[in-house]
């Protein structure tokens, strides 16, 4: 019954001081039965990556709002890497321009989510690519 | 076995993964249980517990912040509850530790209750094993917003501190049975607030009333009981901004101390031990007796009987076990 629940982080890394969306998608995945670890406000990448080896977590959910996704993402992407980490469905979330979208992915994210973004589409697709089985 | 190894090799992840197997009762897990026991025993935990809103994390990330000062490591495990809808939960206790969260001498594990009452996950003990295996000195538990009766933690925690606030209710609130009963010390949060002083008063008279106190399973256990000479502490904390965090600490470190010099500290994890055998023999023989019982023994006869009112569910029951215990004895 208890087995296998998926574990998401729900970071936002960076300055930026608004998370209502990052709350909102950490409730839709509670309500989807998976267990969120949320993080707070400004965190570093160190500390993302950190907390996510710590929680054993099957995804992390990057919120940033701050227009830092260029230099934030590739930074998470590239500790990830560095740990030997390749098992962790990494998402983006937040304020990102579509012409972007293309480096964020080339850089490790696995989607990009914008905002009017559908919670059932992010929940879905999340459970659809995750690298372990759960 | 690699993970153990690497476990007690001090490598993280391969702890983070040992207790996410715990977690989800892999059948690694049982394995991993088995390799890591010779090596667990020399941590000491710390249960902090209490009403939610009472600080109980803020105070941990203080408690964390100055065992790391004294040049120790710090495991902390941090509850939080699991919705009974959808089994989702949502857990935010790192939130209020971000002193640690970059801190190689600190690891923070968050633990959904999937379903566990009592103010704790099922699997707690098991993973304070694991954060002991793998070297850490100090524990740190922190248990679900608790309201009266989430006393698990007890069980846990060699030093059981209760967090509670000014503004909650009156002087009964105070010497009912159940949480209260459970702390070895008491800090009032934030006691900037009005109120505080007269918490603080109520607590110490409840407390004094109290005495010669003897833990409930201590009494139980017919053994002498070196606990009844500790008087629980009551302190004022206000965690947002340190005060009385060094006190705080100060009285856990000095109930420790009584626990190991009383010899109390010996007489608990004995009890705790037998016990923890006990259920699991419980849950064994009981999952062999229903197994044997509806594959070879005459459960569905039983039941019949038992849904046609003839027997009774537990006459029923004992006869199924007599049969199943039968023809070994």
């Amino acid at each position: 019954m208890t087995q296998g629940k998926v574990r998401v982080l729900v970071a936002k890394p960076g300055l930026d001081s608004h998370d209502r969306g990052a709350k909102v998608v950490a409730r839709a995945y509670r309500d989807a039965g998976m267990e969120v670890i949320y993080t707070g406000l400004h965190q570093t990448p160190e500390e993302v990556v950190e907390a996510a080896i710590q929680e054993d977590v099957d995804v992390i959910a990057l919120s940033i709002l701050s227009g830092a996704h260029l230099t934030l993402v590739p930074m998470v992407a590239g500790l990830l890497r560095e740990r030997g980490i390749d098992d962790v469905l990494l998402l983006v979330g937040g304020i990102i321009p579509a012409e972007d979208r293309p480096n964020l992915k080339q850089a490790g994210a696995a989607e990009v989510f914008g905002p009017g973004s559908n919670l059932d589409e992010i929940v879905d697709f999340t459970r659809r690519n995750l690298r372990r089985g759960a | 076995m690699d993970l153990v190894e690497r476990l007690l090799d001090g490598d993280r992840r391969a702890l983070a993964r040992a207790i996410t197997l715990t977690e989800n009762e892999d059948p690694a897990a049982a394995e991993i249980a088995a390799a890591v026991y010779p090596h667990t025993g020399q941590g000491r935990v710390i249960g902090v517990t209490g009403p939610p809103g009472a600080g109980k994390s803020t105070i941990v990330d203080g408690l964390t912040h100055l065992y790391r000062q004294a040049g120790l490591r710090v495991a902390v495990v941090a509850v939080d509850p699991t919705s009974p809808f959808t089994g989702g939960a949502i857990l935010g206790d790192r939130i209020r530790m971000r002193r640690s969260a970059a801190d190689a001498g600190v690891f923070i594990r968050s633990l959904a209750t999937r379903g566990q009452l009592g103010g704790l996950s099922w699997h707690t003990g098991s993973v304070i094993r694991l954060l002991d295996a793998a070297g850490f000195p100090v524990i740190v538990v922190e248990t679900v917003g608790a309201g009266q009766a989430e006393v698990e933690i007890m069980r846990h925690a060699e030093t059981t501190v209760v967090v509670m606030i000014p503004g909650l209710g009156d002087e009964v609130q105070a010497i009912k049975a159940g949480i209260l009963e459970i702390a070895d010390v008491l800090a009032v949060n934030k006691a900037d607030r009005e109120g505080a002083d007269a918490l603080v008063k109520e607590l110490q008279m409840m407390l004094q009333l109290g005495r010669p106190r003897v833990r409930p399973a201590e009494a139980s256990s017919g053994e002498a009981s070196p606990g009844v000479a500790w008087l629980p502490p009551v302190l004022k904390t206000v965690a947002t901004s340190d005060q009385g965090l060094g006190d705080l600490v100060a009285a856990v470190d000095s109930h420790y101390r009584f626990l190991k010099e009383s010899g109390g500290l010996a007489i608990r994890r004995r009890r705790e031990l037998d016990a923890e055998i006990r259920g699991i023999i419980r849950d064994v023989a009981g999952q062999a007796a229903c197994a044997w019982a509806e594959t070879a023994g005459s459960w569905a006869e039983a039941f019949t009987r038992v849904i046609a009112r003839r027997v009774d569910p537990r006459s029923a029951a004992s006869e199924l076990v007599s049969e199943f215990l039968g023809p070994r004895t």
